[in-house]
């Protein structure tokens, strides 16, 4: 009962198939003869088309301008998952009215991050949702640039850009949105040694040769290799199906036949055009202008192609076999018989290529009828449409040879394929073109056959004798079909069960190069800086040695005294990788305390650990809002590491949210170092906002990692939505006490001896005391060493003593406040002391500087020395002002300007007193 | 005219003075000419230390040179890189940036010199092109390329250093100091300034990411040094073509170092202020008088010019504008309006007076509070100067302006 269900829904399918081109061609040129199949099929399902129609309107999903809907009705429901499968996937573009249809088993671009590069995927099943989303299951294939640049050495051969990788790797979400589709696309299996055919090398054809499941490529194996073989040659027949019609439009009235050749000749072309655009991704004009030919019949291709589709990927390789071995023993007389047959039709119609069609076909009708032995209207029809596939690609092929037209995919894959299969045959590539052909029509018929037979099971009193060959193949096709029917839904229940658990199984997955960022300015602008003429010279001595260990930016061998810290960051990103979700984390400490350098080191052990496939592969970006010149300009910067595109700020935020908001397709998690987040602060926050936001969406997969100084960000600068997406994992780093300094420098200075033990304590002692900046610490060590060095340049092996220690952090951290009034000139020191006095005799600490030149004539008398007039009052203040020993008012108020004291009196006191 | 005559006259006198003319003044005027340093042999062999260590090593750096004007900073930087350039393993082994405050007053622009400094490829021509955005990830991503060993050094020279401090979020100066303390392409990154204050201006992470290495020019020399100064700024140099007077003119400076109005004045100037370009002034002054009539420089001359130096600019107009004053001093008793308001006007322009408030259009003129940008003393000491000053205004002055 369940099974006669199954396979009514498969003939209602068809039916529809059948009807709807004649539907959307509604030209008045529907063909008599078919009428009656097509009345009868419309008798039978009308209330379904209504259906599928209606539903292909209502689950139009307005994206910008590219309208997804189902094609054909469900064809399986779980009622457990409430979900809905389908068969295949119309796109129509709302701008160029043009629609395609993509079905199961075929190969399709899928969106990538990267817009230049879509990623290509076998497309396994279709099903909508409880909630009316479309999802669509599929199979990778990788890139070589989607493999890890270490793993790309085993292959040991070069890769073309063509060539993809049969992608087993386990961590890739298999369920995409289904509008995440571009384009159906070839992909061509060969053989290891196989080269793709020259003339191919052009077009958009992708081959797979191995598999690559992470850890190393393998050849493939011969189930895949034929499944594979298999979609592609059913996507080859498929373009032709729909110009069964021709024969039996020609039949029908011959008095139009020149019209006819019109209409048969556009859609010959369509056919060309359909291979063609298939092949080809780019969208040359001409090929657009064709395809606005094509949308005319457009829903032609999609129910064609349905028909056919309908058995032949999930069959067994072994019956598959047997029924072309059947076949071909059947057809090869015919196919030989007919090589020769056709060439006085060719002469005749040579002038037009599309012409030759209809004599083809029926000679292919008697040949046909000669091989089933009946004549009835239903079955010339149907030998007809099955056999069209076959005049297709003769006809193709002819065009191919004789006229030297564009290069078609379709019959250079054939050969190819054939070739490989059956080296035997080569020599006539016209010949095994037929014969493969043959066989595949072979395949179609024996579907279609048994598909007819069980409609006409259902509403024809059918007669089953007159099946004489394909009796037998309809038998096993029969017993595989429920086998097929199950077995999809079988693997279909795989990933998506596996989908909710385990999105997270740890994968080796390439990590994706970011492509180097060239600026736009002049586009192949590569930044650089010349190199040097000489070469830089090697530390001589131990202290050069020690110096340069001591420099910052030299990176050590290990973090020591942030283990915690480290450890804390680390089971962070580890727990979120491994669970494959997003989140944030704050890290705040003030300057010099190893913040970022420990966010690096956990990002590089985290590294290591994925090449050492113990954790799922990621993608690593970092941004620095003080390398911004705006805070909006994070998303370009993002964007950039990420897919190495390159947009203004607005139309960066909108790809940002769409990639991490929308399930995107095969996405490895991020993890995002925000350092200086403070500064991407702006009056709405939106930049935090939604830099916080994208973790928590389902499928961003983002862990970020925020870095501030101040500990009390999220509560000082950001409103409550922002600091609550934040979320509460914070973590403070503290400044370093004297004992981790004295750690960090003897760590860096490992086995060098230059330093006396005492003198890095004393180093530790003095930085830890005023701020625990180890910046700062290893800034005065390797001045010290300088100083040491410089003091002694004759002995050699002087090591830094606490003299030399004493100087440099006498060097850096005195005023210079004190000893620039010391050197001050004399006027310039009782221009000071004259304000002393001012400030004195006044009690506020501001003064004029006519209050102040007053004392300071006074002073001069006192000291006998000759006063100085007003201009040279004003120049002593001036230089003074401008070292900032003073403050001064704007010095427009010449005589009325304000003085005030930027040091301490006291400081100025001291300064003054020893004179 | 006159002088041809007098060169004709004494032929190759006139020729040695106009040579000797020539060689002082480039000396006395061109401070980016690679004059002598003074005093400060210590900060000039760290600073060049360190360049050698960046352009050698390849080893990053910071630092600030900091003094009050007229210190010789510049001249510092100068000497010391040339001194560098003559040296065999640096030529042509260091990119050299030089940027000033005064010029590159926001971080767009001095991005885009700095590019254009450093002929990355986004420059076409002198033009850069590419948004600020564009032009900073470009710089970085250049820089972050090199590495220490296999790059060029590049040396930036922040002139008025403080005036980027001022650019905002100092990102200009962050992105140059984290390079110098990351494995990036070796830069040093040189700061001059006269502020002392400069380190209090930058951003905490700004000054953590500094290595804090500051040389201070500060004039420290006593008057003994000075005095050498002075000789060694005046002496001609052994090779100049007439041996002979190359021999007199120094002798006579040798005898004017031990002049006592010569110390006396070049005291008094030492006590204003310390700066060598204020002495180079005076100098330069004192050399302008030296003709073929008077080829040697006396003490006169020096005398002479330190007057015309050290003049108070506003005695002087106050002297040359006294009779306005005067005439305002008489108004109560016999001047016509017009012509008061005539010369209020004047001293308006010339800045004498000020209005303490802002004119507004419905306050009166004459009701305006005013307020006087002068000492009692100038205008004492202007009226002592003037010659034949009324009487009257006199005794005004010396009755009214005591109590103030």
């Amino acid at each position: 009962m369940q099974k006669k269900k199954k396979r009514k829904g498969v003939g209602e399918d068809e039916a529809c198939v059948t009807v709807s081109p004649s539907a959307s061609v509604g030209d008045g040129r529907k063909p008599a003869r078919r009428s009656a199949q097509t009345a009868l099929a419309i008798s039978k399902n009308c209330s379904f088309m209504c259906f599928c129609f209606s539903s292909g309107i209502m689950d139009t999903r307005q994206q910008s301008k590219i309208i997804y809907s189902w094609y054909g009705k469900p064809t399986n429901s779980d009622r457990k998952l409430r979900t809905l499968q389908y068969k295949g996937i119309l796109i129509k573009s709302e701008r160029s009215r043009k629609e395609r249809c993509i079905q199961l088993g075929d190969f399709v671009l899928v969106e990538g991050e990267n817009a230049d590069q879509p990623f290509v995927a076998q497309l396994l099943d279709l099903y909508e949702d409880g909630a009316e989303q479309k999802h669509a299951v599929v199979q990778w294939f990788s890139h070589i640039s989607e493999i890890p640049k270490n793993k790309q050495k085993l292959l040991k051969r070069r890769i073309s850009s063509q060539e993809v990788f049969f992608d087993k790797v386990s961590g890739y979400d298999t369920d995409i949105a289904v509008e995440t589709i571009i384009d159906s696309v070839l992909v061509i299996p060969l053989r290891l040694k196989d080269e793709l055919p020259t003339r191919l090398k052009k077009e958009k054809i992708f081959c797979v040769k191995q598999s690559w499941d992470g850890k190393c490529f393998k050849a493939l194996s011969p189930h895949t290799f034929s499944k594979l073989n298999e979609a592609n040659r059913k996507e080859d027949g498929i373009p032709n199906s729909f110009n069964s019609f021709v024969p039996s439009d020609i039949i029908s009235s011959a008095k139009k036949e020149t019209k006819k050749a019109g209409l048969s000749a556009t859609k010959t072309k369509n056919v060309e055009m359909e291979i063609e655009s298939k092949h080809s991704a780019s969208k040359s004009s001409l090929s657009k202008k064709r395809h606005s030919l094509r949308v005319a019949n457009g829903i032609k291709n999609p129910t064609a192609r349905k028909k056919l589709e309908l058995n032949s990927p999930t069959r067994s390789p072994k019956s598959k076999l047997l029924e072309q071995e059947d076949i071909w023993a059947l057809l090869d007389d015919d196919c030989d018989s007919q090589l020769l047959k056709p060439t006085a039709i060719k002469r005749k119609v040579k002038f037009t290529e599309v012409l030759s069609s209809p004599p083809k076909i029926t000679c292919a009708n008697d040949k046909l009828k000669s091989v089933f032995g009946t004549a009835e209207d239903q079955e010339v029809l149907s030998g007809t449409l099955r056999l069209s596939p076959y005049r297709k690609l003769e006809d193709s092929n002819e065009k191919v040879k004789s006229l030297n037209m564009e290069v078609d995919a379709i019959v250079l894959t054939g050969h190819k394929e054939l070739g490989s299969q059956s080296p035997a045959v080569t020599p006539r590539s016209r010949r095994t073109c037929t014969q493969e052909t043959s066989t595949r029509i072979a395949e179609q018929i024996s579907l279609l056959n048994m598909l007819e037979s069980k409609e006409e099971e259902d509403f024809l009193s059918s007669s089953d004798g007159s099946y004489s060959s394909s009796s037998e193949e309809e038998d096993s096709d029969v017993s595989c079909t429920p086998e097929k029917k199950t077995k999809p839904s079988r693997m279909f229940s795989t990933p998506k069960s596996s989908r909710k658990p385990s999105v997270h199984t740890p994968a080796k997955t390439p990590k994706k190069t970011p492509l180097p960022g060239t600026p736009r300015t002049p586009r192949n602008a590569t930044p650089e800086i010349p190199r040097r003429s000489h070469a830089a010279q090697k530390p001589t001595s131990v202290l050069e040695e020690a110096r340069l260990r001591l420099h910052v930016s030299a990176v050590p061998e290990s973090l020591p005294c942030r283990e915690e810290e480290f450890q804390d960051i680390y089971n962070f990103v580890e727990s979120k990788l491994i669970d494959g979700t997003g989140g944030c984390m704050y890290i705040s400490g003030v300057p010099g305390t190893g913040k970022t350098a420990t966010v690096h080191e956990v990002i590089r052990c985290l590294q290591r650990a994925t090449e050492d496939d113990d954790l799922p592969s990621f993608q690593f970006i970092e941004i620095n809002g003080m390398k911004l010149t705006d805070p909006h300009q994070a998303y370009v910067q993002i964007l950039e590491l990420l897919t190495g595109q390159k947009v203004t700020a607005t139309h960066a935020a909108v790809l940002l949210a769409n990639l991490f908001c929308t399930p995107g397709p095969k996405r490895k998690t991020t993890v995002l170092v925000v350092d200086e987040l403070d500064l991407l602060w702006t009056r709405k926050q939106n930049v935090m906002y939604n830099l916080f936001d994208w973790p928590t969406q389902k499928h961003s997969k983002l862990i970020i990692l925020a870095i501030a100084n101040t500990m009390d960000l999220p509560e000082r600068i950001m409103m409550n939505r922002v600091s609550s997406r934040l979320g509460l994992t914070r973590m403070s780093f503290q400044p370093y006490t004297y004992k981790q300094l004295q750690q960090i420098i003897s760590s860096r200075l490992n086995s060098v001896k230059a330093f006396e033990e005492d003198a890095i304590q004393l180093v530790s002692r003095k930085v830890a005391a005023l701020s625990g900046d180890a910046r700062r610490c290893l800034d005065i060590c390797r001045r010290a060493a300088e100083i040491c060095e410089f003091s002694s340049q004759k002995s050699a092996d002087e090591i830094v003593r606490m003299t030399h220690i004493t100087q440099a952090i006498d060097e850096m951290f005195s005023s210079p406040y004190i000893q620039a009034i010391r050197n001050a000139s004399l006027h310039e020191q009782i221009f000071f002391k004259a304000i002393l006095a001012e400030f004195r005799r006044v009690g506020v600490e501001e003064a004029t500087v006519q209050q102040v030149y007053r004392q300071h004539i006074a002073l001069c008398r006192m000291e006998g020395m000759q006063s100085p007039t007003v201009s040279d009052i004003l120049a002593i203040c001036a230089r003074l002002g401008a070292c900032r020993l003073l403050l001064l008012e704007s010095s427009s108020k010449y005589l009325h300007m304000r003085v005030r004291l930027n040091i301490s009196q006291d400081d100025v006191m001291y300064a003054l007193k020893d004179d | 005219m006159n002088k041809r005559k007098l060169k004709e006259s004494s032929g190759t006198d006139g020729e040695c003075i106009s040579q000797v003319q020539k060689m002082l003044r480039e000396r006395l005027c061109h401070h980016r000419a690679m004059g002598k340093l003074f005093g400060i042999d210590q900060q000039y062999k760290h600073l060049l230390e360190l360049l050698k260590q960046t352009t050698v090593c390849g080893e990053s750096n910071s630092a600030l040179i900091i003094g009050p004007r007229g210190s010789g900073k510049t001249a510092l930087l100068n000497r010391v890189l040339k001194d560098l350039r003559e040296m065999k393993q640096v030529k042509e082994n260091l990119l050299e940036v030089h940027l000033n405050g005064l010029l590159q007053t926001n971080d767009k622009v001095a991005l885009k010199e700095i590019t254009r400094q450093l002929h990355l490829e986004n420059v076409v021509g002198d033009k850069v092109f590419g948004s600020f955005a564009e032009n900073l990830a470009f710089l970085l991503e250049a820089l972050r390329k090199g590495n220490r060993t296999s790059s060029c050094p590049v040396l930036f020279v922040l002139d008025e250093f403080d005036l980027f401090v001022h650019h905002k979020n100092q990102t200009l100066l962050y992105n140059l100091f984290d390079i110098s303390q990351s494995a990036q392409t070796p830069v040093t990154v040189i700061g001059l300034t006269c502020r002392q204050d400069i380190l209090e201006l930058l951003e905490k992470r700004v000054k953590s990411r500094f290595s804090h290495r500051r040389i201070y020019l500060m004039n420290s020399f006593a008057f003994k040094q000075y005095i050498r100064i002075f000789k060694e700024q005046l002496s001609l140099p052994a090779e100049f073509p007439d041996k002979a007077f190359a021999q007199k003119w120094n002798s006579n400076i040798q005898l004017l170092t031990e002049d006592k109005t010569v110390q006396d004045i070049l005291q008094n100037l030492f006590h204003y202020s310390k700066d060598l370009r204020s002495l180079n002034f005076l100098l330069m002054l004192a050399v302008s008088n030296v003709t073929v009539r008077h080829p040697l420089i006396t003490a006169s001359d020096l005398q002479e010019a330190s007057k015309q130096y050290r003049m108070d600019s506003k005695a002087n107009i106050v002297h040359e504008f006294q009779k306005f004053i005067q005439r305002k001093a008489h108004c109560m008793y016999n001047f016509e309006k017009p012509v008061v308001m005539k010369a209020f006007e004047h001293l308006l322009q010339l800045e004498l007076v000020k209005p303490i408030e802002r004119p507004s259009v419905r306050s009166q003129r004459e009701y305006l509070l005013m307020e006087l940008l002068l000492d009692n003393n100038q205008i004492m000491d202007a009226l002592q100067a003037y010659p034949n000053c009324p009487t009257d205004v006199k005794q005004w002055a010396a009755s009214s302006l005591s109590w103030l």
